[in-house]
């Protein structure tokens, strides 16, 4: 009798602490979204801006994933040496390539309005991005990954349709081909880019 | 001699496409995948490429960020023209899919713009509560037919296309498209060819025009701008095929799980 209540309990506290320390991944992005404006608008350096923005990204994004993801089937057949290598030089790459992309955006006015649970690991979360005299509305979908429920973080960003990771994906698989595979060759390509920038 | 040359021409890449029928959705999906579609002549289409990037510097882009300096309104009814005569390949093709309300709702919003609108500049049909407006073309139908996109081209000028996609442009010029028939095939007294070539031409600097910030922020960030082009060319015509706006249809969870399984 002692041991079921003990159970009970045990399943009872489970369950509230799973539900008081989960985000729910629209509010995850709304924030980050939030977060993000808020840096875009405020009246600091191009470069304060660049590094707030690579914090926010470090924060929210995994980064590590998204590279793997974007390596394609070559990743299989990486060491563990290459594995780490490659992870340091891609998230040198998209912090990089994040915020110069980002930090264009004066104060992009994004509104969370629907998210769809794909399974347990990942959400699409809707956004819309209000349009200004310059540019037009856009949509924005972002796929975030949900297996710690504690923790979500973004793993791809789909404009309209088209998805970032997915062209990144490609981007490297054509670098590769034109190397043979070569995995030097884009961890060269890589390193270049972010002394470039 | 240019018909024979249209017809050479439209044998030759029909050889290159896979016209297997499909009517399956999940079908069209996998013989659209980007990453299914063959760059069989890299070396060309990127020499082309960059012919096209030369152009878009010296042309193209130059008059793209004068053209967004004019006022919003002059933007937007130019857009609204443009849209507006796109509908006259629209509605055949919605008709060639079988889509036939939706001929008819696109029907009545070109009659409506064309008129009320004032020649289109005015989007009218999209202020009484029309549903929002779907572009369609000829490779979009073959496509639903079962059409493969067999290779995928870089055509000088026009840019990213495959195989499939060029028999559709090409289409427009051997009857396809009433507005090239009106002002270009047929010599009325009312339009000339420049009207059609000045509204091409227009077409090209306000989709520049659209973009710029995002073409040039995809330039300066990309590690292969060429690749990154052809994927984004390419997903935007798998969804536009698929006409769906809803992207768990066109991407594919695998290669993520496959990850979280590692």
């Amino acid at each position: 009798m002692k041991i079921r209540k003990i159970i009970f309990t045990f399943l009872i506290y489970l369950i509230c602490s799973s539900k008081l320390y989960s985000i729910e991944a629209d509010v995850f992005v709304q924030s980050t979204i939030n977060r993000a404006s808020e840096v875009l608008s405020e009246d600091i350096s191009k470069e304060i801006k660049i590094k707030e923005l690579k914090k926010i990204a470090k924060d929210t994004v995994d980064i590590k994933r998204i590279g793997f993801y974007t390596l394609g089937p070559i990743r299989k057949n990486l060491t563990d040496d290459q594995k780490i290598r490659y992870s340091q030089l891609f998230e040198e790459y998209f912090l990089t390539s994040f915020s110069n992309r980002l930090v264009v955006y004066s104060n992009p006015d994004i509104d969370v309005y629907d998210k769809k649970i794909l399974s347990e690991k990942f959400v699409i979360v809707n956004s819309l991005l209000k349009g200004t005299e310059e540019r037009p509305e856009v949509k924005i979908d972002w796929r975030i990954y949900t297996k710690n429920p504690e923790k979500p973080l973004i793993l791809d960003l789909i404009i309209e349709g088209l998805s970032l990771a997915r062209t990144q994906k490609e981007e490297f698989a054509s670098i590769l081909n034109s190397n043979d595979g070569n995995i030097n060759a884009l961890f060269e390509t890589l390193e270049s880019f972010s002394n470039s920038n | 001699m240019f018909k024979k040359f249209i017809l050479v021409s439209f044998t030759t890449l029909a050889l290159t496409i896979s016209a297997n029928a499909a009517s399956d959705g999940e079908l069209i999906l996998k013989k659209n995948e980007p990453t299914e579609i063959k760059d069989c002549s890299e070396t060309f289409n990127r020499a082309t490429f960059a012919f096209n990037q030369a152009l878009d510097g010296i042309i193209f882009k130059p008059i793209a960020k004068i053209y967004r300096v004019l006022p919003s309104p002059v933007r937007s009814g130019v857009n609204n023209s443009l849209d507006n005569l796109s509908n006259l390949v629209t509605i055949p093709n919605n008709i060639l899919q079988g889509e036939f309300k939706q001929a008819g709702v696109n029907t009545g919003r070109l009659l409506l713009n064309s008129t009320v609108g004032i020649l289109g500049i005015v989007d009218v049909a999209e202020q009484i509560g029309f549903p929002e407006y779907e572009k369609e073309d000829f490779g979009q139908s073959f496509a639903k037919h079962g059409m493969g996109p067999g290779c995928y081209l870089v055509l000088p000028v026009l840019g990213p296309s495959t195989a499939r996609d060029t028999i559709s442009s090409t289409l427009n010029f051997v009857g396809g498209d009433a507005w090239y028939n009106l002002t270009v095939r047929n010599d009325t007294q009312y339009f000339s060819d420049i009207d059609y070539y000045t509204s091409k031409v227009t077409e090209g600097v306000n989709f520049r025009a659209k973009n710029f910030d995002d073409i040039e922020s995809l330039k300066e960030n990309s590690l292969d701008f060429y690749a990154s082009v052809k994927s984004l060319y390419l997903q935007d015509r798998q969804q536009k095929i698929l006409n769906t706006k809803k992207i768990i249809e066109t991407q594919n969870d695998s290669d993520w799980e496959e990850i979280d399984s590692q």
